[in-house]
């Protein structure tokens, strides 16, 4: 909890991580303090015991090869033991679960713009409810940005360019620090807001306050405004590939390597169409880079996500249009309407 | 004259050394003899003024700092003004204070001494050296009276190439220009310890100092040039738009962090390493002994060397980097925590059984091994992946870099500094004001740093102008640390140069100290040797060296 | 005594009046040493200086394979090869001028230094030439850069050649990467030639003063060194930039 004390020496804890972290740093403290205090120890204590007042000669020793072998070998054992323990908790805290639900997360100098699925938009605050996992995706639209919420112990850079994902799930409710640690130019130190946890009824009242179109819907919208769905429309004839149940699915090219239809992968799709070809399209589709601000990429990513492949989806999709199944989806090829032309 | 013809005072009491009447003191008073000149020893006293005058900027602007983060609210600057306070901070004390500081002093005054050499293999090149440093300083200098810079040191792309207006080209340009003076004094290091070694100074035989310069040559040698070219992107970028780092362009702002460590990780190493060398040399004298495991110390320079090449990805760990590559860089990362515990283990052997002298350099040693010791094992902390998630960009990572830098190579720069005074002046410091200076060093910058390690594990990031109130009680003592830090750096400024005039007549080997150096007059002449020295024993031959009785002691 | 100090006259009446050994090398055989070692420590120094550019411009190629295989077809392989045929009779020249110190033959030296300078200047007036034309055809990152010859192949007129396609304009806008990394690879490389010329022009003077004799000419041999590194430079930029992505 945000309190007005003016000292503290133990931060907030109010994630399921937070306690693994704490056990592994206090684990690590206490071999800073045992190896400092023994060697601080022994460095005062040969000092006084063989002060030159009372031990005026030296006595030579060149070494001990089985010392220097012990304590080559100890700090060793100890640094694999730590490095094993950190990798796990590394992957621990940048592994989300599958279930997470996800909020996306926008760096610009000097705020954090927070887009909720339903449509919830908020800046410098962040609400999310108790007892459910988060993943935050992060981007940046200018410089680099570093999301920082101490008391969940989480961090993760927000790239410009480049989507990158962290995730938590809070416990403890109340209001706690979200910093960005990133230096980012004049206003840095006030790039800084609040991260409200809420029991998860409450989260579902405050989700009905503000609820406007959800991420999905705009997505929809931006997707028939700037004409995408004149090629992909989803039938055979169509000249860019169907996008339903396309998300999470391998995707083959033309030329190069295979890669899963993430959130990166839709990025690039839009904003450099042509990088990756899918295979039996041709390279028609303009970029829209510069068209597209941060959230609109965000929106149409969480549009493409909710189209469902009918052939595998009982549950009827989200949008009007039908869509033929097909193993593999891809992007890329659309042209809008008014501006066909052939290259 | 050599030291070789002068009696060795063993009991008289009322013995007393004079001033050689021939020294590189007094080979010329002109300002033209002296900015001119090729003798390793002048151009180490060159470099001596020169970086504590860039300390003494640099060391302002940290008190600045300090003196803002008083209260929590951003009220003694703008916050433009706080970001190029710390940039210039950083710049300085890194560039032009921390990657000179001993290599440039000591090292250029030492290597051709200790290895029994007339000077440096390429003493012109030296003198280039030391303008490349003031010509580079320069622009630092007018990029700051222009404006300033507040990029950060690290320059963080696109921030320092598309969206800053401050002066980072010619901040860049002055880091170039540094650059390339660090590369010539690592050039001549590496050369001379090659090749001008005295007959029979075998490479087991090279004191410990050597091994460690040697090893921080390498790295100015090989790294320096990849951080030169980084910057000269960075200015080109910011002129051009050539689209390397700018991802508006389809370039990579990951790119600019891989290649900017690349350099800066080793120059950690850069900036520690001759310190631990100085240590090596302090701790063995003081204690009468020859230093426990030398090849053990020797070697481990060597590896923290190489493998400082092989763990740059470590400050990039949040920042979407393969998790299969952060395993591999947070393993060697580990690695290189080894040789340094194997340095430290070695030192503390080295004072067992020995014939402890608590002079000050001593007290500085000491310092170092307590300081550093913290330094190392909370790098380790930072080292472990799911704990640097925590404490990276925090004050954590301040205090753990200023434990290393400040804690370890600072006390050992001015360990050494007492140490060799008596060489490079021919008189002696002070004791008493000096053990109270080194005490204080040593109290001033717990209290300067060791609330910052809470304060990071509390969560409050780098580099920020204001911050939330919960930090207050911590940053108010960092702050007053910081005034005591202050103080003891004023100290040995104010009786150092006093004892120029006043300090008692060294002699040629106060310490009774084992080194070549120590077999020449203090002040050396300007050809060091009268005649080039034969090498016929091991380093730290103390069991044959007699104490002096004249000493501070 | 510290250290046991024994002294050692060292004998070395034939050398001990020698005009070019510098007082602190003890004979002209460790001075020679010296300086070839400090040589070499300096190449490996410069080796990791472009190995940065080389770094950056390998990763971008393989991230941008299509813009840099078309902005790569831009440049001209005749007066690439051209250039590399100059730059490698250069390295002759001065290899002969290496050798002509060796043997003490005065006249040569300045010969062949001269003939390297020549063959230096032409090949930096061959890259002024392909400057010009990257000037013309709008390449200069900054400057004046446009995308347009990739974009509308048939508006440029040395269209037809090769017969590029069309590059869609995200692919195309990549090509700014190749141009800036070409300008700082081949203006790093052109940048060390000048300075090497102007190294040559004292080199010159001294050899024409009669400066180097058979048992001194370790300024000539490294600066040979120095000289074959920059040429050696171009040997790997030669097939990255021009030809690597030629094949069809």
């Amino acid at each position: 909890m945000q309190s007005a004390d003016t000292f503290k020496l133990f931060p907030d804890s109010a994630s399921t991580i937070s306690g693994y972290v704490d056990v592994h740093f206090m684990f690590l403290c206490a071999i800073t303090a045992f190896f400092s205090l023994l060697v601080a120890c022994l460095v005062v204590y040969f000092g006084i015991k063989f002060r030159a007042e009372v031990h005026p000669v030296a006595k030579q020793i060149h070494g001990s090869i089985p010392l220097e072998i012990t304590w080559t070998a100890i700090p060793m054992a100890i640094s694999v033991l730590i490095f094993a323990w950190g990798a796990i908790l590394y992957m621990r805290i940048y592994t989300p679960p599958t279930n997470a639900m996800d909020i996306y997360v926008v760096g610009k100098q000097w705020m954090w713009k927070a887009e909720h699925p339903g449509g919830q938009r908020e800046i410098n605050t962040l609400h999310v409810p108790i007892g459910r996992p988060v993943r935050l995706t992060l981007v940046s639209q200018d410089v680099m940005h570093s999301f920082s919420i101490p008391a969940f112990r989480i961090k993760r850079e927000a790239l410009p360019g480049r989507y990158t994902t962290v995730w938590f799930e809070a416990t403890e409710t109340g209001m706690f620090h979200l910093y960005c640690s990133q230096y980012c130019g004049t206003n840095h130190a006030s790039m800084l807001g609040r991260v409200v946890t809420m029991s998860p009824d409450e989260y579902q009242k405050w989700l009905a306050t503000d609820a406007g179109d959800s991420l999905a819907a705009g997505g929809e919208k931006l997707f028939q405004s700037m004409g995408c769905n004149s090629c992909h429309r989803g039938d055979s004839g169509a000249r860019g590939p169907n996008l339903a149940g396309l998300y999470g699915t391998m995707v083959n090219f033309n030329s190069g390597p295979s890669v899963i239809a993430d959130d990166a992968y839709l990025r690039e799709s839009i904003l450099q169409p042509n990088a990756k070809i899918v295979n039996g399209f041709q390279p028609l589709m303009p970029t829209f880079q510069g068209q597209l601000s941060e959230e609109n990429l965000i929106q149409l990513i969480e549009y493409i996500k909710s189209l469902k492949d009918t052939a595998h989806q009982t549950q009827t999709i989200h949008n009007q249009q039908q869509f033929p199944p097909v193993l593999q989806g891809g992007n890329s090829a659309s042209q809008l309407p008014e501006t066909k032309k052939k290259p | 004259m050599s030291s070789i013809t002068q009696p060795l005072p063993q009991q008289e009491k009322a013995f007393r050394w004079k001033m050689p009447e021939e020294s590189y003191l007094t080979d010329g008073y002109s300002l033209k003899s002296w900015l001119l000149t090729t003798d390793h020893k002048r151009i180490a006293m060159l470099y001596l003024i020169s970086i504590s005058f860039a300390f003494l900027i640099g060391g302002i602007f940290a008190m600045l700092i300090r003196l803002e983060l008083l209260t929590p609210a951003g009220d003694l600057f703008e916050s433009d003004t706080y970001n190029q306070l710390f940039s210039a901070h950083g710049i300085i004390m890194v560039f032009f204070f921390l990657v000179p500081s001993i290599p440039a002093t000591m090292g250029n005054f030492l290597v051709p001494l200790m290895v029994g050499a007339r000077d440096l293999a390429f003493p012109k090149i030296n003198l280039l050296s030391w303008y490349l440093y003031v010509f580079g300083f320069a622009f630092m200098i007018t990029a700051l009276v222009l404006g300033g810079v507040d990029t950060g040191w690290t320059f963080t792309v696109p921030l320092s190439t598309s969206y800053v207006n401050t002066h980072v080209i010619l901040a860049a340009m002055a880091i170039f220009i540094a650059g390339f003076s660090s590369i010539f004094t690592g050039l001549n290091f590496i050369v001379t310890i090659h090749r001008m070694r005295a007959p029979g100074m075998t490479w087991t035989r090279l004191p410990l100092f050597l091994w460690s310069n040697y090893a921080t040559a390498l790295i100015m040698v090989l790294g320096t040039p990849v951080v030169a070219i980084t910057l000269l992107l960075v200015i080109l970028e910011r002129t051009f738009h050539i689209g390397v780092f700018d991802p508006a362009y389809g370039g990579d702002p990951l790119l600019f962090q891989h290649m900017f460590w690349f350099y800066s990780h080793p120059a950690v190493y850069i900036m520690i390493l001759p310190g631990m060398g100085v240590v090596s040399e302090i701790i063995p004298c003081f204690s009468r002994k020859r230093p426990f495991g030398y090849t053990m110390i020797a070697y481990s320079s060597l590896m923290i060397a190489m493998f400082s090449f092989l763990v740059w990805e470590h400050h990039m760990f949040i920042m979407g980097v393969s998790t299969y590559s952060a395993l591999i860089f947070s393993f060697v990362s580990f690695l290189v925590a080894i040789p340094s515990a194997i340095k430290v283990w070695n030192w503390t052997a080295t004072m067992y059984k020995g014939s402890i002298h608590w002079d000050t350099p001593m007290i500085y040693a000491i310092g170092f091994i307590g300081l550093f010791t913290i330094g190392g094992m909370t790098g380790v902390m930072l080292a472990s992946l799911g704990m640097d998630i925590s404490l990276t960009e925090t004050y954590f990572i301040v205090a753990h870099f200023h434990y290393v830098m400040v804690g370890g190579m600072l006390l050992a720069y001015l360990g050494g500094l007492h140490f060799w005074w008596p060489k490079m002046t021919g008189r002696m410091y002070p004791e008493a004001p000096a053990k109270l200076s080194a005490i204080l060093t040593f109290v001033g910058f717990n209290l300067t740093f060791f609330p910052q390690f809470v304060l990071g594990w509390l969560g409050m990031p780098r580099r920020y102008h204001s911050y939330p109130p919960e930090f207050q009680v911590l940053n108010v003592l960092s702050t007053a640390g910081a005034s005591v830090l202050a103080v003891s750096f004023i100290l040995p400024a104010v009786y150092l140069l006093w004892s120029l005039k006043y300090g008692a007549i060294a002699g040629p080997n106060p310490w009774g100290a084992a080194g070549l150096e120590w077999t020449v007059q203090s002040p050396p002449l300007t050809h060091d040797f009268v005649e080039t020295p034969v090498v016929t024993t091991e380093a730290y031959d103390y069991e044959n060296i007699p104490e002096p009785a004249y000493a501070s002691r | 005594m510290p250290m046991d100090s024994h002294t050692m006259t060292v004998d070395h009446m034939q050398e001990a009046g020698h005009p070019a050994l510098k007082p602190y090398f003890d004979d002209l055989a460790q001075q020679r040493d010296a300086s070839t070692f400090g040589m070499w420590v300096f190449l490996l120094t410069e080796i990791m200086f472009f190995g940065g550019m080389f770094c950056a411009y390998l990763i971008f190629r393989n991230l941008y394979h299509d813009a840099f295989v078309a902005a790569s077809n831009t440049l001209d392989v005749v007066l690439g090869t051209i250039n590399t045929a100059v730059l490698i009779c250069s390295s002759l020249t001065m290899a002969m001028a290496v050798w002509s110190a060796h043997m003490g033959r005065r006249l040569m030296i300045v010969v062949f230094l001269i003939a390297t300078v020549l063959l230096g200047l032409v090949f930096l007036s061959i890259k002024g030439v392909e400057y010009k034309e990257k000037w013309d055809s709008h390449h200069v990152p900054g400057l004046n850069f446009s995308t347009d010859a990739f974009t509308h192949p048939e508006k440029s007129q040395g269209e037809g050649e090769l017969g590029h396609p069309a590059l869609p304009s995200d692919v195309a806008q990549h090509t700014v990467i190749y141009f800036g990394l070409y300008f700082c690879l081949t203006g790093m490389h052109a940048l060390h030639m000048i300075i090497g010329i102007g190294i040559l022009c004292f080199l010159i003077r001294f050899a024409w003063d009669g400066h180097y004799t058979a048992d001194h000419y370790t300024m000539i041999e490294n600066f040979g060194l120095y000289w074959h590194f920059v040429d050696i430079i171009w040997i790997f930029l030669f097939p990255l930039l021009y030809l690597i992505s030629r094949h069809r």
